[in-house]
């Protein structure tokens, strides 16, 4: 029998742990992992955080040296891109002119940035962050600059925004939605983070959308459709992501704003598995189909979908989880909560730690914790248990008494 | 450089050398350490990356802060006096070995 090939397409966290998990699963065959980028694979989460302030080397954000890579037997093939896949054939064609041919092909392709789309946005001035390369561009930029406009106020851009006043620059922040990180917190937590935001001096303004950009010699100006024009030396754009599809799509698998994907991270292509922030994925925890832009989904759904190419019956049913650093307060989210119609909340240590616990009805769907790690740790072991409306006595316990109850049942593996 | 050891819950050691800035954690997984998760990638959030520390009083080590202390009541195994999150655990030019076991379970 011919060695059996698996290729790994896109070498981001997500592509790694494929690979990690095959070897430790004892695939022995040729594994191949492919990645766009020239860097070997790295932390994305510290590019919008410290990275930002100037003094981390680079080889600080890799996950693992070189020898890893030689040691798992994984061959490398770093600053290529996979142009097209064929099915049907089971190869891919890569920039550089080669074809592979495969027996399992896993799609860990990402997502990049959703660019601002209005006059003046190509300019040179305008900064996103996604990669090394642009981590690298905005903060030798920012060393320069004075003053930096956010479009956007989701997490990177507020990461990032953060991090620049730090260095103390002037940072302003347009948000086109009525409130900041509309898609992941509630609005209480917006309002906690539009005032944290305001008085660490930041220029907020939510429900402001953008109109267009005016270039000078020196920096832009964001014009909104409604309001006074902002100057800056710098924009930084952090409005979403789109997922990278487009080999898949080609390729006849189905896709919907992302590559669709089973509990099993299987594709419509029996031979061809996706995990991470690309995948439009059956998400059996939270009983729906969506598509998670996180650490924890890439990490977890990798060794699903490295089960899945060895045949396994692995699937994945993982507590959804997610933190931000933002000037000195964490915020750590568990669970999916935007369905929630009331909501309880418990005080830590002290006034600048607390938690907000959110249900429908008697079942607890998530908390978003602020620099309130127990209260966060607990909540991911209590979800996990899927207890349903059993969670409602939570809403008359303390934090100890929760932090216990956590602690007290074994937690369901999966 | 700081050399560190690492000793596993079967008692296999490994040592490397930390550069100086760098957290315990980051050298560990680059080095390709078993035992550790770092799932957060040195966050403090996530409680994966638990050592135990060898005569820690004696180390020279940062104080833990009450974000570390938070998350180390949340390990998966035994939390003891010598408990410390290794992403938290920053060499300095000056920093005394260290030898630390790695516990039986992260998650």
């Amino acid at each position: 029998m011919s060695k059996e090939i698996f290729i790994v397409v896109g070498a981001g966290q997500a592509g790694l742990q494929i690979c990690t998990a095959l070897r430790a699963n004892g695939f022995e065959g040729r594994l191949i992992l492919i990645g766009d980028e020239s860097s070997l694979p790295y932390q994305r989460p510290p590019l919008s955080k410290e990275f930002l302030l100037g003094d981390l080397d680079p080889e600080r954000l890799l996950y693992r040296k070189a020898e890893y890579f030689e040691k798992l037997d994984v061959e490398l093939i770093l600053d290529d891109t996979v142009e097209k896949l064929d099915a049907s054939r089971c190869t891919v064609s890569l920039r550089s002119g080669r074809t592979l041919k495969y027996s399992k092909l896993a799609l860990a392709t990402g997502a990049r940035v959703r660019a601002l789309e209005c006059v003046g946005s190509d300019s040179p001035d305008v900064c996103y962050i996604r990669t090394l390369a642009d981590s690298l561009n905005l903060r030798e930029r920012l060393q320069r600059a004075k003053s930096m406009v956010v479009v956007g106020g989701g997490f990177i851009g507020l990461e990032a925004g953060a991090m620049a006043c730090k260095m103390g620059k002037k940072v302003s922040v347009v948000e086109g939605s009525e409130r900041l990180m509309k898609r992941a917190i509630s609005p209480d937590l917006s309002e906690y983070y539009l005032s944290l935001h305001r008085e660490k001096g930041v220029d907020v303004r939510v429900g402001c959308e953008v109109s267009h950009l005016e270039q000078h010699q020196h920096g832009l100006t964001v014009v909104p459709k409604i309001g006074q024009s902002i100057t800056a030396d710098i924009v930084l754009v952090g409005i979403g992501v789109v997922p990278n599809s487009e080999i898949a799509e080609s390729a006849g698998l189905e896709c919907a704003n992302g590559i669709l994907v089973n509990e099993k991270c299987l594709t419509s292509d029996a031979n061809i598995v996706a995990a991470g922030d690309c995948t439009m994925h059956q998400n059996q925890f939270l009983q729906k189909t969506l598509r998670l832009e996180s650490i924890q989904n890439a990490v977890d759904q990798a060794k699903v979908a490295a089960s899945s190419m060895l045949g396994g019956n692995q699937t994945y049913d993982q507590v959804p989880w997610f933190w931000s650093d933002q000037y000195d307060v964490t915020l750590q989210i568990a669970g999916v909560t935007s369905d929630y119609d009331n909501h309880v909340r418990l005080c830590g240590k002290n006034e600048n730690s607390f938690s907000f616990l959110y249900f429908k009805g008697d079942e607890l769907l998530g908390v978003d914790s602020i620099n309130h790690p127990v209260m966060h740790m607990a909540a991911r072991k209590i979800l996990q248990r899927k207890m349903g409306d059993e969670t409602g006595i939570l809403k008359s316990m303390t934090v100890d008494e929760i932090a216990a109850f956590a602690k007290a049942r074994p937690t369901v593996s999966s | 450089m700081t050399k560190v050891t690492f000793r596993q819950p079967d008692g296999v050691e490994s040592t490397i050398e930390v550069p100086d800035g760098w957290s315990l954690m980051e050298a560990a997984m680059q080095n390709d350490i078993n035992g550790l998760l770092a799932e957060c990638g040195g966050g403090c959030a996530c409680a994966t990356c638990h050592v135990y520390v060898e005569e820690l009083e004696l180390s020279g080590l940062d104080e833990i802060s009450d974000m570390e202390a938070d998350m180390l009541e949340c390990v998966s195994s035994e939390r003891r006096p010598e408990s410390r999150l290794s992403c938290q655990l920053r060499m300095s030019e000056g920093s005394k070995d260290l030898v630390v076991l790695i516990p039986e379970s992260q998650i």
